[in-house]
């Protein structure tokens, strides 16, 4: 049976491991070719790195960084931000990302998911998506790491980019993001219930429990966190046992 | 020992070459001339991308030929990864009817859903069940997880080319084994110590 991934977030801003708050007030949590050692050793079913700083500041991606960094990682590596066109995206897998994560470009000029999944397969085209609930309490996107509102509902664009071709979906509540209080369900529901294709729930994991509620009742395929492993005790592997405990399909090495 | 990546355009190699390096692999090489695997003892073909692309590439890079030859004449041990899977067989159906290595009998088709809970591309973790005993399963029990990401799926023409399959889309056939050659549609070198298990156990063959 196909298994439910547990996927460690890392946020990249000049040089250093962050994470924040609600996409903002960014804290430096520690070097990232350690984290990522550490996370080869921890049982995580993949990573997913994001430049948050690439789109806002236009500067070029750090393939250098990155390649040394897949290099290192013997789990599937998802690499993110500042990707604004189909050169890109080749430049990155070549340096070694497995899939990639396209925000921003996508709202400009959505032909780069639909040549992206031409050229390399729709399989490493991880549409993601940052949302915000309105105060009518509907989902809108937001691009540029948070700070461009996008006049678009979540349901409408998730279905539009698995049409253009995703393979994956990176749903993001920018309220919850940081805030360790839980996923936004409805979120997750406003993209699972109109996509087929897999559906990566982020933003607000603060216990295991909210990963089990993320998966069972948002319907992800995948769940991505950051600040719980960044500032919590809790790891990868113990959340893969709570699932497992719950009746959640995760994979439980065994070969030692 | 001198393990070769062949390098034909269709994917990153530097985690494949580390993951063999960490498996004890000696003298471990990416060749992007075919002129220079003469003395390889063992090959990976890896690729990510389209059976079209890939193809085109093997041929284009004048890679056919002496693959072939190391292969099936000398008996060099080849493994094949994901799309290096694919491309083993006789005819693959994605970027339209394309003719394949021709390694092992078998076409390249699209995964076909049993139902809508499964999604296409199968992306993620997934169990291997052993079908035909072989060396390169050693210390792997039944049920290892293993990462796959892909919408194709190999359909050997014979059950004795059968090395593994994988409880999605009905039992699809996650590895295949003819001689000296395997292939793997999932991705060892990104599946962690499953994964190293596995590459060890080429690197003894």
């Amino acid at each position: 049976m196909l298994k439910v991934r547990v996927i460690p977030t890392l946020l990249w801003k000049d040089v250093g491991l962050v994470k924040g708050i609600g996409f903002d007030s960014w804290r430096r949590v520690g070097s990232l070719l350690p984290a990522i050692r550490v996370y080869n050793t921890r049982q995580v079913d993949e990573l997913i790195l994001v430049d948050i700083t690439a789109t806002a500041d236009n500067h070029k991606l750090d393939l250098e960084t990155i390649s040394e960094m897949s290099c290192e990682c013997f789990v599937p590596f998802t690499v993110g931000g500042g990707i604004k066109k189909v050169d890109d995206i080749k430049q990155l897998l070549r340096a070694g990302a497995d899939k990639v994560a396209i925000n921003s470009a996508a709202y400009d000029d959505p032909t780069i998911i639909t040549e992206g999944a031409k050229l390399f397969g729709s399989q490493c085209i991880v549409a993601s998506i940052d949302a915000k609930k309105n105060k009518d309490g509907k989902y809108i996107c937001y691009s540029h790491a948070g700070k461009k509102k996008r006049n678009i509902e979540v349901s409408v664009w998730a279905k539009k980019l698995e049409e253009l071709g995703a393979g994956e979906i990176l749903i993001t509540s920018i309220e919850k993001d940081g805030t360790m209080d839980g996923y936004d369900i409805n979120l997750i529901k406003a993209v699972t219930n109109v996509v087929s294709i897999p559906v990566i729930a982020s933003g607000g994991a603060g216990s295991y429990e909210d990963l089990y509620q993320a998966i069972s009742k948002g319907k992800a395929s995948a769940v991505a966190a950051a600040s719980i492993f960044h500032y919590t005790e809790q790891t990868p592997m113990e959340a893969k046992g709570y699932l497992h405990s719950k009746k959640i399909p995760v994979r439980i090495n065994r070969i030692s | 020992m001198n393990v070769a990546i062949i390098d034909y355009g269709m994917s990153n190699l530097g985690s494949i070459n580390n993951a063999l390096i960490e498996c004890g692999g000696e003298n471990v090489s990416i060749i992007s001339n075919p002129e220079d695997f003469k003395n390889a003892t063992h090959i990976i073909l890896p690729g990510v991308g389209s059976f079209k692309d890939g193809m085109t590439n093997l041929k284009d890079l004048c890679w056919i030929k002496p693959l072939r030859k190391t292969v099936i004449e000398d008996k060099v041990p080849l493994l094949g990864i994901c799309l290096g899977m694919q491309l083993l067989a006789d005819k693959g159906f994605e970027g339209g009817e394309i003719d394949g290595l021709g390694l092992i009998h078998g076409t390249v088709e699209k995964l076909k859903p049993v139902d809508n809970k499964e999604k296409i591309p199968h992306v993620g973790w997934n169990e291997i069940y052993s079908k035909t005993k072989s060396p390169i399963l050693e210390n792997i029990p039944d049920g290892t997880d293993y990462y796959f990401v892909h919408s194709y799926h190999f359909i050997p023409r014979s059950v004795k080319n059968i090395l593994t399959t994988t409880p999605y889309c009905g039992n699809f056939v996650s590895s295949v084994i003819s001689d000296n050659i395997f292939g793997t549609q999932f991705h060892p070198e990104k599946s962690q110590r499953p994964g190293f298990q596995l590459l060890k156990n080429f690197l003894n063959l």
